[in-house]
């Protein structure tokens, strides 16, 4: 007992290969998963925010099956502070496009005056546009909340 | 929507959130609070709020059950009331 104690704390713990081999293969799946959630959150269930939820995880579970220095590494910081700020960026632009444009805050027809292409269509693409942005700025948010809590705040070794 | 099922779960629904606030172990509490949290999705998705239950799946069993092992490897496990 005390002899496989020690083994264990020698390594990283949950160092196995099974975990990271299925991870690896899961990880795509999971952010195609998320990509069609926030694409059809208008027909279906789902939507920007369980779609940007869903691209989070798979960072995490990245994070959770090697450590977290790999997942820094396949998402940068940088990047995911310039993704969050994008998202709330694209939602509150259009929300704002839409009132100067002469309409009601997030009232999307209104776009049609910018580009024609009818009041119906914009009422459709405006909703997806807004969903991208929440999608974006969800994703990073859940990224930045597991960075921070697992490794209390100092982004060099955590879980 | 079938009774006995939505009768079935919820019953398990309860139980799962007894365990939670009556176990010792914080780590194990976590773990029964996914099961409550999945078990809120079954109810949802079989009760016809999907969107809902989506939401659930995803936040409540995916999500914050990572959060909360997250935060308790910054703390004890044991839980001291």
């Amino acid at each position: 007992m005390k002899q496989r104690l020690e083994r264990a704390t020698g390594q990283h713990p949950g160092d196995s290969p099974i975990i990271k081999t299925s991870v690896r293969l899961l990880v795509p799946f999971v952010q195609l998963f998320g990509l069609y959630v926030i694409v059809h959150g208008h027909y279906s269930p789902g939507g920007g925010f369980q779609g940007g939820v869903a691209l989070g995880a798979s960072f995490i579970l990245l994070a959770l099956a090697y450590d977290l220095k790999t997942s820094i590494r396949h998402f940068s910081e940088g990047a995911n502070a310039v993704l969050a700020n994008t998202g709330a960026l694209i939602y509150t632009g259009v929300a704002a496009l839409c009132a100067v444009m002469g309409g009601l805050f997030l009232d999307y027809s209104a776009l049609d005056k910018l580009i024609p292409l009818g009041p119906i269509e914009w009422r459709s693409f405006g909703i997806f546009l807004v969903e991208v942005g929440v999608g974006l700025a969800v994703m990073s948010i859940m990224v930045s909340l597991f960075w921070d809590i697992s490794s209390g705040g100092e982004m060099d070794e955590g879980l | 929507m079938i009774w006995q099922l939505d009768l079935l779960i919820l019953l398990l629904v309860v139980v799962c959130a007894l365990a939670t606030i009556t176990v010792k172990d914080l780590l194990s509490a976590t773990i029964i609070f996914g099961v409550y949290s999945f078990l809120m999705c079954l109810l949802w998705a079989e009760m016809g709020a999907v969107d809902v239950a989506f939401t659930e799946a995803t936040v409540g069993a995916g999500i914050s059950t990572v959060l909360f092992i997250a935060a308790i490897l910054r703390t004890n496990r044991r839980s001291k009331d």
